[in-house]
């Protein structure tokens, strides 16, 4: 497609390259961004995507080419000078300082002053309810970033960038952690803001969003510009093509699977809201899992999904009540050493702070919840070690150029693989995975599909809490729809429809 | 992907093992630049009076680098030394008296080593309750250890120096064996049995797990509260074996010794390249910090550069060794 000047180009990309160590992240790209338009940028993992909004946001100050900005060159030595000149960034990992309170962090390094010179925090909370109005979100301004869940923290970083006024807002894969309520208001928001004329920039991974917000489309691969055009000019199977060099199928279909005989069963669990005692966080939820089930637990932020399966690995142990059955005989999880002497693993929805260690290698990851078994008299024996991960290697599909790799220097998809290779390694009977692909490419989301749908059919059983509904309703057999903290609903696969599970996971009787 | 994955990996193998060998490029250098202007640096005698001015920090660094690996810190390592050694001392002096049951016990040399290494251990053993079950920040758990064993030296020897020990410490602080002596023998044990808990067992991945991501370790199924209770108390009872070394090379213990001392093993460890935030790091690189640490202070001594100004020159060293680190990490 060609590339020609548009009237309403607010920020132009000439022939951008830029390369780590001789590796070429960005090879001769040149785009424009234009003001009042959604302007979405696609490509698998690794396909230069945020090297580029680094570029655009100040991060990497050297590389080779040019950027234009409403018509001046520019270079910015640093993001504050991005910042200043009116481009705001969102990234994928959330950059928020966790033990300072949602307005603090709105107007981190911004703050409102007083003639006194102390922070104004009345004008400064005020005005961040006001911001977290337009955004729907109705959280206090004093509480800490901490005590907020993921997707909440998501919608205090766009607070954060909208409260910049700026022209430019870069948004790295912002549906990745919300739910879909969430993203109906964000994408209202989205709206809003280019119609005041503000140029979004919107990195994604999935692909329907694109035609439900984006204006024009840019697909990235390896570094170089694929393809750009109108979104109107372009289909899903087109692009899909276009970012992944070959045709791959769309969605994974699960294969239908036998269900055998109940491995797994919970019963009335219960989880304490810390804050205020007598409310549940999670609600007599009961449910059982067969021999080779997948069951999703669908909810929206705040339903007490991630809870439940805590709650289950024996996190809250003092706070929690509820009765737990393997293979009908019943058993005592108070802690996650009992989760998996008992079988139950548990994927974890936040791979980099909780999944894994990062600066260790793939094979001391994916041994680490059972490296009894790489022990030899006593001491550890790197082939064993070795050995083990390069089964998970071979079996999984991980892309590592060996398991002494360091972890960190893998892709989002293959990361997760890992994850899940440590706790296979424990040989569990029953395994719990939160948001399994979040934030992972269109490939790799696949080959999770695929991988899960393996696992069940080798017997275990899977519980998959998710917040995509069309991943829930591709794998899961069953599904249990969880609102504020209860059971509303559940669908066996042939019943489920999207709609049918929205309705039971919005709170009755009030806006979310 | 795979392609370019094995090209980044050559490439961060060629710099981690510069990181790795940097240490010990330095080293080699100090050697030669003191070799070279301060005479009889380089001699046999110095050669063995250096291991063995540096076999207490060697025994307190390597403890410190189990704790710093967990992402702690262990302040108390000088006040523990002194407590214990004056225990040992004591008890080999005076024995013990206890007047409310009108009994007296005698102790013999190995006993009374045994019990001090016990006081020491114990004192770790405390620091890891308060941080592992109370979760008081290592920081502070261990300073406030670090007064209340230093009271305790000074109640325990009454603010003056216990001396007179006899064979068995002298042994131990003075004499050879096998050419070499004794002090770098039990260091050289402690150092082997650390590297190979750290690399070869379970116990010592673990140390790496916790200080890498400690809710990550929990999650998979680590008993965190357990594995720093046991660094606590490691680093305790390496702290003892310094008491142990200070008295015997002595033949005394002041309640003062020790003073001070747990900056620098923080600054070996850290000079060989273990993170303060845990998770990164190694004994063999701590031993190239104690050695650099030690060469530097028998070289200056040498050239008889006065003792202020060996501080301000140590201290410099050790922002040299971190600045170099982080540059190092940063352009990974």
């Amino acid at each position: 497609m060609a590339l020609s000047k548009s009237d309403n180009a607010v920020l132009q990309a000439r022939n951008i390259s830029k390369a780590f160590g001789g590796i070429k992240a960005l090879d001769d790209v040149s785009l424009e961004i234009c003001a009042g338009k959604v302007n979405a940028i696609v490509g698998e993992n690794g396909a230069g995507k945020s090297t580029l909004m680094r570029i655009f946001s100040g991060v990497y100050a050297e590389y080779e080419g040019q950027i234009v900005l409403d018509g001046r060159t520019v270079a910015f030595a640093n993001p504050a000078e991005a910042q200043d000149s009116g481009i705001a960034i969102i990234h994928q990992e959330l950059n928020l300082i966790p033990h300072l309170s949602v307005a603090e962090n709105v107007f981190l390094g911004r703050e409102y002053v007083s003639r006194m010179g102390l922070i104004d925090y009345r004008s400064m909370h005020n005005e961040t309810t006001r911001i977290l109005k337009r955004l729907d979100l109705d959280i206090d301004p004093r509480v800490a970033v901490s005590g907020l869940r993921v997707g909440q923290q998501q919608v205090v970083e766009i607070a954060h960038a909208l409260s910049l006024d700026a022209c430019i807002v870069i948004m790295d894969e912002p549906t990745s952690a919300i739910s879909d309520h969430e993203i109906e208001i964000l994408f209202g928001l989205i709206r809003s803001l280019t119609a005041q004329g503000v140029a979004v920039v919107y990195i994604t991974h999935k692909l329907d969003e694109l035609f439900q917000i984006a204006d024009t489309v840019t697909v990235l691969r390896d570094g170089r510009l694929i393809g750009s055009g109108p979104v109107e000019e372009v289909t899903h199977d087109n692009i899909v093509r276009m970012m992944v060099g070959r045709d791959v199928k769309d969605f994974f279909v699960k294969v239908d699977v036998a269900a055998a005989q109940v491995i797994f069963a919970v019963s009335d669990i219960c989880l304490v809201d810390p804050a205020r005692g007598a409310d549940y966080v999670v609600d007599h939820v009961s449910f059982e899992v067969k021999a080779g089930e997948v069951l999703g637990l669908f909810g929206l932020m705040g339903a007490g999904r991630t809870e439940l399966l805590e709650t289950i690995f024996g996190l809250h142990p003092n706070r929690s009540s509820g009765d737990m059955f393997l293979d009908g005989r019943q058993i005592e999880i108070d802690s996650p050493i009992d989760a998996i002497s008992s079988g139950v693993g548990f994927v974890t929805e936040d791979r980099k702070a909780e999944g894994l260690i990062l600066e260790m290698s793939v094979a001391a990851n994916i041994s680490l919840a059972s490296l009894e078994q790489t022990e030899r008299f006593e001491l550890l024996s790197s082939r064993l070690e070795n050995r083990l991960a390069q089964d998970y290697v071979k079996r999984l599909g991980i892309k590592t150029p060996s398991v002494k790799q360091i972890v960190e220097n893998l892709s989002g998809g293959n990361q997760q693989k890992v994850v899940i290779a440590k706790w296979l390694a424990t040989n569990p009977r029953v395994l719990l995975l939160d948001e399994p692909t979040r934030g992972i490419d269109i490939n790799a989301k696949n080959e999770i599909y695929k991988l899960v749908s393996e696992l069940a059919g080798a017997g275990l059983a899977i519980v998959m809490v998710s917040s995509e509904l069309p991943e829930i309703m591709a794998i899961c057999d069953r599904v249990i729809v969880l609102s504020e903290g209860r059971q509303t609903a559940e669908f066996t696969s042939s019943q489920a429809t999207q709609e049918l599970i929205m309705k039971a996971a919005i709170p009755q009787g009030q806006a979310v | 992907m795979n392609y370019i994955g094995q090209r980044m990996l050559k490439l961060s193998d060629h710099k981690s093992l510069l990181v790795k060998f940097q240490s010990l490029l330095a080293l080699l250098l100090m050697v030669a630049i003191f070799s070279f202007c301060a005479e009889g640096f380089f001699s046999t005698d110095n050669f063995w009076l250096v291991l063995t001015q540096v076999s207490v920090n060697m025994c307190l660094s390597v403890g410190m680098t189990l704790v710093i690996l967990t992402g702690g810190i262990d302040l108390s390592v000088g006040s523990v030394l002194a407590l214990s050694g004056a225990v040992m001392a004591g008890l080999l002096k005076n024995g013990l008296e206890l007047p409310a049951f009108n009994l007296f016990i005698g102790l013999t040399a190995l006993g009374a080593i045994f019990t001090g290494l016990l006081v020491g251990s114990f004192l770790g053993f405390f620091n890891g309750l308060m941080i592992a079950l109370l979760r008081i920040p290592p920081f502070v758990a261990t300073l406030a250890m670090m007064t209340i064993a230093r009271g305790l030296t000074q109640l325990w020897t009454g603010g003056a120096a216990i001396t007179g020990l006899g064979d068995v410490l002298r042994y131990v602080g003075t004499e050879r064996f096998a050419g070499v002596p004794v002090l770098v023998w039990t260091c050289a044990a402690i150092v082997a049995i650390a590297m190979i808990v750290l690399r070869k067992t379970r116990f010592g991945r673990y140390i790496y797990a916790v200080g890498g991501n400690e809710r990550a370790a929990r999650l998979s199924g680590l008993n965190v509260k357990r594995i720093k209770l046991r660094v606590y108390t490691i680093a305790g009872a390496l702290s003892a074996v310094g008491g142990l070394i200070v008295t015997s090379k002595l033949d005394s213990a002041t309640p003062i010794a020790g003073d001070g001392y747990e900056l620098d093993s923080i600054a070996a460890v850290v000079i060989g390249g273990t993170s303060l935030s845990g998770g990164r790091g190694s004994v063999l690189g701590t031993v190239l910090g104690v050695l650099i640490i030690g060469v530097l202070n028998s070289g200056l001594i040498i050239l008889s550069v006065p003792p202020f100004w060996q501080k301000v020159i140590k201290g410099c060293v050790i922002l040299l060794a971190v600045a170099m680190d982080k540059l190092n990490t940063k352009e990974q």
